[in-house]
C-alpha cells in the first residue's frame, strides 16, 4: 500500500509544495489559483489530487502540507477523504495535515453535519478550517492563510515549526471538543 | 361575430408578447396584409388589441378561426404545457394502410362529437406529417370551455402522439379511443415519459438524439481535448490524477455521447420492496404491505446535469444505469420492484 511520508525526500531549494485533496476539481483549481496570486518569498508548487494514493510513476517533490477539502454538500466528498486518509503516514499528522470544510454557508444544501468533520479533524489531531471556496473574498483570505501555513510547514519561517503551529492552533479550541 | 368568440380572440391576442405579434398574425393568415398595415403596432397593447378585434369583426371571425389562432399561439409557446407521450399499436394481422389525413380528421371529429355533443375540434397540419389537434371540451349540457383545451400532436407516419396534460382528465379515455380508431390502430398506451419540451420528447421517442453535428471535430484525440483546459494553467499547478480524469471523461463520453442531451425536467423513481431481515419474527418482516419510497430528480436540464456529475467530481463514474438509461428506455418514470 503506497503511503505518503513527510520526510522520505530531500527538500528542494526554497520550494514549498502543498497537496490539495478533494473530489471537486473546479474548487481545487480556484483555490490553487488564489494561492499562487499571493506574494511569497518561497517558490510555491500546488499539487491537486482527487484522492490518495497518488500515482507512483511520477517524480514528485517533497510534500510539505496536505489539505483535505471536504464539501459539506456531498457525502461522496467526505467518503473520499476518509478513504484517502488511510494512505497518509502517521507522522504527517504532526502539523502537516489540515482539513478544509467548504459549503457551510449554504445550510440548506449541507448533507454532512458540521459535527462529523469536527470529529474527523479531532480524531486525526489536525486543524479544521472553514471556508466557502466558491466566494472569491473568502477564498482569497483562506489562500493567504494556507500560504503562511505552508511556509511554516516547509520550514521557511525561522523559529516556527509545523508542530509549534499545530499546538498554537490546538490551544485555541473550545472546551466543547472535550465532549466528543 | 359572437361575443364569446370576440372575447376568446381578445384574450388570446393579449397573451401574445408584442415582439411576436406580427409573426403570429402572419402565421394565422386570417387578417389580410392590407388590414394589418392599418394597425399601428407601436401603440399601447390595449389599443393594438382593440384595433385587431375590430378588424376580426369586419372579417367575421368564426370560432374555428379563433381556435386556429390559439393553436398557433401554443405552437410558439410549447413549453408552457407539459406533454405526455402515447404509443399506439396495430392489432395482430392488421395491414399497414396508407394514411389519409382527411379521413383521419373526419373520423376523429365524428367520434368526439357523437360521444359529447358539445366539443370544438380544430386541426392544423405542420411539417413532418404532423397534425396539431385542439379539443375544447363541453358536456351534453354545457358549451365547450375554450380556455382549457387539450392539444394532441400526432405524427401520422408513426404510432406516437403527444398530448398536453390537462386537469380535465375524465376525457382522456375518450380522446385515446378517438385517436386510436381514427388512425386505424388497435390499442393506445401511455408511455412513462413526460416533459415540457416537445422537441426533446420527439428526439427521444424517435431516437434522433444521438446525431452529432457535422461541424463537430470528433477526430480530436481525447487527450488533446482534456489537456486543452491546461493551456491557461500555471505551471506551478500539477494535477496528480490525470489518468483518473481521462477515465472519467472517457466513460462519460461513452455513456452520454458528444451530442447535446434532450431536455427533461425530472426523473422519478418509485421503489416498492418488502422488508428483508435475518432476524425472525421482526415486526417489519411480517408486514404484508411493501415499503414504498419515491425519489425525484429535478433540474432545468436533467440529462446535461447528470452528464456533468462525474466530471465535476460530485459522483463516481460510471453512473447508475437507472440514471443513464433514461433516453434509451424512453422513460422518466420508473417503478422498481422486488424481482
Amino acid at each position: 500500500m503506497s503511503v505518503l511520508r513527510p520526510l522520505d525526500k530531500l527538500p528542494s531549494l526554497n520550494t514549498a509544495t502543498i497537496l490539495l485533496v478533494g473530489t471537486e476539481d473546479a474548487l481545487l483549481q480556484q483555490l490553487a489559483d488564489s494561492m499562487l496570486k499571493e506574494d511569497c518569498a518561497s517558490e510555491l508548487k500546488v499539487h491537486l489530487a482527487k484522492s490518495l494514493p497518488l500515482p507512483s510513476s511520477v517524480n514528485r517533490p517533497r510534500i510539505d502540507l496536505i489539505v483535505f477539502v471536504v464539501n459539506l454538500h456531498s457525502k461522496y466528498s467526505l467518503q473520499n477523504t476518509e478513504e484517502s486518509l488511510h494512505h497518509v503516514d502517521a507522522s504527517f499528522f504532526l502539523g502537516k495535515v489540515c482539513f478544509l470544510a467548504t459549503g457551510a454557508g449554504r445550510e440548506s444544501h449541507c448533507s454532512i453535519h458540521r459535527h462529523t468533520v469536527v470529529k474527523l479533524a479531532h480524531t486525526y489531531q489536525s486543524p479544521l478550517l472553514y471556508c466557502d471556496l466558491e466566494v472569491e473574498g473568502f477564498r482569497a483570505t483562506m489562500a493567504q492563510r494556507l500560504v503562511r501555513m505552508l511556509q511554516i510547514c516547509a520550514g521557511h519561517v525561522p523559529g516556527v515549526s509545523a508542530l509549534n503551529l499545530l499546538s498554537l492552533l490546538r490551544s485555541s479550541e473550545g472546551p466543547s471538543l472535550e465532549d466528543l | 361575430m359572437d361575443e364569446t368568440v370576440a372575447e376568446f380572440i381578445k384574450r388570446t391576442i393579449l397573451k401574445i408578447p408584442m415582439n411576436e405579434l406580427t409573426t403570429i398574425l402572419k402565421a394565422w393568415d386570417f387578417l389580410s396584409e392590407n388590414q394589418l398595415q392599418t394597425v399601428n403596432f407601436r401603440q399601447r397593447k390595449e389599443s393594438v388589441v382593440q384595433h385587431l378585434i375590430h378588424l376580426c369583426e369586419e372579417k367575421r371571425a368564426s370560432l374555428n378561426d379563433a381556435a386556429l389562432l390559439d393553436i398557433i399561439y401554443t405552437q410558439f409557446h410549447q413549453h408552457q404545457k407539459v406533454w405526455d407521450v402515447f404509443q399506439m399499436t396495430k392489432g395482430p394481422g392488421e395491414d399497414v394502410d396508407l394514411f389519409d389525413m382527411k379521413q383521419f380528421k373526419n373520423s376523429f371529429k365524428k367520434i368526439l362529437q357523437r360521444a359529447l355533443k358539445n366539443v370544438t375540434v380544430s386541426f392544423r397540419e405542420t411539417e413532418e406529417n404532423a397534425v396539431w389537434i385542439r379539443i375544447a371540451w363541453g358536456t351534453q349540457y354545457t358549451k365547450p370551455n375554450q380556455y382549457k383545451p387539450t392539444y394532441v400532436v400526432y405524427y401520422s407516419q408513426t404510432p406516437y402522439a403527444f398530448k398536453s396534460s390537462s386537469t380535465l382528465r375524465r376525457n382522456t379515455p375518450l380522446l385515446g379511443q378517438a385517436l386510436t380508431v381514427a388512425s386505424k390502430h388497435h390499442q393506445i398506451v401511455k408511455m412513462d415519459l413526460r416533459s415540457r419540451y416537445l422537441d426533446s420528447l420527439k428526439a427521444i421517442v424517435f431516437k434522433q438524439y444521438n446525431q452529432t453535428f457535422e461541424t463537430h471535430n470528433s477526430t480530436t484525440p481525447l487527450q488533446e481535448r482534456s489537456l486543452g483546459l491546461d493551456i491557461n494553467m500555471d505551471s506551478r499547478i500539477i494535477h496528480e490524477n490525470i489518468v483518473e480524469k481521462e477515465r472519467v471523461q472517457r466513460i462519460t463520453q461513452e455513456t452520454f455521447g458528444d451530442y447535446p442531451q434532450p431536455q427533461l425536467e425530472f426523473a422519478q423513481y418509485k421503489l416498492e420492496t418488502k422488508f428483508k431481515s435475518d432476524l425472525n419474527g421482526s415486526i417489519l418482516a411480517e408486514r404484508e404491505e411493501p415499503l414504498r419510497c419515491l425519489i425525484k430528480f429535478s433540474s432545468p436540464h436533467l440529462l446535461e446535469a447528470l452528464k456533468s456529475l462525474a466530471p465535476a467530481g460530485i459522483a463516481d463514474a460510471p453512473l447508475s444505469p437507472l440514471l443513464t438509461c433514461i433516453p434509451n428506455k424512453r422513460k422518466n418514470y420508473f417503478k422498481i420492484r422486488d424481482k
